[in-house]
């Protein structure tokens, strides 16, 4: 095999894929997550375009015909799919220009204001025993013990209330979402007007007044650290304990393949719940795969250009003629129905057709599966791992994992590239990613079967690159405010540019529990027979 | 054949005279008995009422002195020498059929054939 058309072949394939999806993904990453803010809170259904992913779909439709050389890839990766740029993606770069100045500002407004108030929340309590002492030194009681031991307290519950909204707070944002995070406006306002109604109390009764008992003033401001720390305890129930315990059970169900999950989860505002299924769906669901979904598109091409022909039948017409004869029926409804019932009676073989495609499939797969695996039981006998003494002494040429992998990668090559084809999935690794995967098993002595594990069956999105992710900007669509708890019943959609996740809420059932208490001596038996004696 | 407790059994029999044959030691009658108050009677495949617990036939021996009598599979014997069989062990019973000193019982069986061409020529 001559290396240099092979890497040509494939780094040019993926270059391309790469370079698109990318200026893709970009264009779609900004616009929709704009326009929900300005909409209102109702149905914010954007529709984007659906555009076809730009990564080479040609090029997988071309590979129909099972060509099994590696590098001789003449795929019709023509110059319009490279380098045109279609309608959508013009209006999408226009918008996005516009859009993206007011986005990252919305974000990072909320992040100041909150760190705002956290450091004059901080150093609220250390003023206030700082002021008096400033101000009007001369005119203060002397501190005594019990006023010392006072500032010891303030100190460590300062101390305690900072490393805890340290440990809750300051966590790298893991998502934006549409809206506003209730309970953390509502915690940010009660601490506020809290903070608020202190400094106003200080401000009129102390300040004003010039009051001289010292150990008042310091016992008022130890009980601002404590009432903080209080709302710091609520805060923790609110935000992380409240939606631990599974109220409700969500059904995923993806809408081009139909593959589906079940998650638990406590009471969580909409938004939330959605970001919790995110979060799972990129480990859960196996990859979305857009090959995959022709075969069922071509079958129902079939059925609608045979409905065509079929239309011509004389018992047809006739029926039409007497369906639009019947009176006041609506024509294109009745001339649909008479259609459908037509096709549904005809003799249609194409469930007989499916049916041994997929037999025949199956039977494809498992056999390129079986000379995949003795391919690569073999290439591995062909590498041993070197011990540290003997590494002066080896026979061969010693090599580093990479070049071992390079080494007894040509021939497990081919049947590797055969099974992959066959299951749809080349696209997803490159010949550098297979190389890489086979040095990261070599280093840490894995059998052939765990380093096909990774090819055998399309694994969760996570576990591929990111550029082959068609799923990386999500937009929410739901009846209901986003901002309001999830309810029995209700149902909301997670869409991206090629598919959607329908996500269906049901209430974990009120479990009536009694008990019934069984004596250990009351397991009694007896024996039931039917004998027969012969007399 | 079904059984109201408290209430006697009425049902159709017929009378049947089995001479014990001589085998050896031992005097056979030439059939297997299946029930009995102590045994299952759900597991009884002749009986019509499954709970019914009484003596049933459920082998006969070809050329044995029961076929000869005229004894059938699936009668219900209702009484041995006109000891009663119908509320008794499964024990008890093998032990009446099988009393060394008798060599000829008179059983009174009932099957539901009998019923039913009772029924017929009363109708006719």
């Amino acid at each position: 095999m001559d290396t240099e058309s092979t890497y040509s072949g494939y780094s040019h394939y993926s270059g391309h894929s790469k370079k698109a999806h990318r200026q893709g993904s970009r264009d779609r990453h900004k616009s929709p997550r704009s326009k929900d803010g300005s909409r209102s809170e109702k149905s914010v259904t954007i529709q984007t375009p659906p555009a076809e992913p730009l990564l080479g779909n040609d090029a997988s439709r071309t590979e129909d015909v099972q060509d099994d050389n590696w590098g001789e890839t003449t795929t019709a990766i023509t110059g319009t799919s490279e380098h045109s740029i279609s309608q959508e993606d013009i209006a999408r770069i226009s918008k996005d220009l516009e859009d993206s100045v007011g986005l990252d500002c919305k974000r990072y407004l909320g992040l100041t204001v909150a760190a705002v108030l956290g450091l004059l929340v901080f150093l609220t309590p250390i003023a206030f025993i700082l002021l008096p002492q400033i101000l009007w030194r001369d005119d203060l009681e002397p501190c005594g013990t019990v006023c010392e031991g006072l500032f010891i307290s303030v100190a460590f519950k300062l101390l305690i209330l900072l490393i805890g909204t340290w440990a809750l707070f300051f966590r790298q944002p893991k998502a934006d979402m549409p809206r506003v995070f209730v309970f953390r406006a509502l915690l940010l306002v009660l601490i506020f007007l809290f903070v608020f109604s202190y400094w106003l109390f200080y401000g009129v009764r102390i300040l004003d007044s010039k009051d001289t008992n010292y150990q008042g003033i310091v016992q008022y401001a130890v009980s601002l650290v404590d009432a903080l720390l209080f709302i710091h305890y609520l805060a923790i129930v609110l935000l992380e304990l409240r939606q631990l315990q599974p109220m409700f059970t969500l059904k995923v169900v993806r809408s081009t393949d139909g593959e589906s999950r079940y998650y638990s989860l406590g009471h969580l505002s909409i938004q939330r719940a959605a970001l919790v299924v995110l979060e799972n769906y990129y480990r859960d669901f196996t990859v979305y795969n857009p090959t995959l979904l022709m075969a069922s598109k071509s079958r129902a091409a079939k059925h609608m250009a045979g409905l065509k022909v079929y239309n011509v039948d004389a018992a047809l017409v006739a029926k039409l003629k007497m369906y639009i004869a019947d009176g006041p029926v609506n024509n294109a409804a009745s001339q649909s129905r008479a259609m459908i019932t037509a096709a549904a009676r005809r003799r249609d073989s194409s469930h007989n057709e499916l049916y041994y495609e997929e037999a025949d499939h199956d039977r494809r797969v498992k056999k390129r599966r079986a000379r995949l695996v003795v391919a690569v039981e073999e290439a591995f006998t062909h590498i041993k791992r070197l011990q540290a003494e003997e590494q002066q002494k080896a026979p061969g040429e010693v090599m580093d994992p990479r070049e071992a992998a390079q080494a007894i990668f040509p021939s497990m090559a081919r049947a590797l590239q055969k099974y992959l084809r066959t299951t749809q999935q080349q696209h997803y690794h490159s010949m550098e990613s297979i190389l890489q995967h086979l040095s990261f098993c070599i280093t840490n002595n894995m059998t052939p079967k765990a380093f096909l594990e990774r090819y055998m069956s399309p694994g969760p999105t996570l576990q591929y690159d990111r550029d082959r992710w068609f799923s990386k900007q999500w937009t929410l669509v739901s009846e209901e405010a986003v901002t309001s708890g999830l309810k029995d019943g209700g149902v909301f959609v997670l869409k991206c540019l090629d598919f959607s996740l329908v996500i269906n809420v049901k209430k974990i059932p009120f479990i009536k529990l009694s008990e019934e208490f069984i004596d250990p001596k009351s397991h009694k038996f007896v024996l039931r027979l039917q004998s027969e004696t012969s007399v | 054949m079904s059984y109201i407790p408290g209430q006697p059994i009425t049902a159709v029999v017929q009378r049947v005279e089995i001479h014990k044959l001589r085998q050896g030691e031992n005097l056979i009658l030439g059939f297997s008995i299946g029930g009995g108050i102590d045994q299952d009677p759900a597991q009884n495949p002749f009986s019509e009422d499954k709970s019914d617990k009484g003596i049933y036939v459920t082998r006969v021996t070809e050329g044995g002195p029961a076929e000869v009598a005229g004894l059938q599979v699936g009668d219900k014997i209702m009484q041995v020498n006109g000891w009663d069989m119908t509320m008794v062990t499964h024990d008890q019973a093998r032990k009446r059929l099988t009393k060394r000193n008798e060599e000829v019982v008179r059983l009174l069986v009932t099957r539901h054939s009998l019923q039913k061409a009772v029924q017929q020529s009363m109708m006719s």
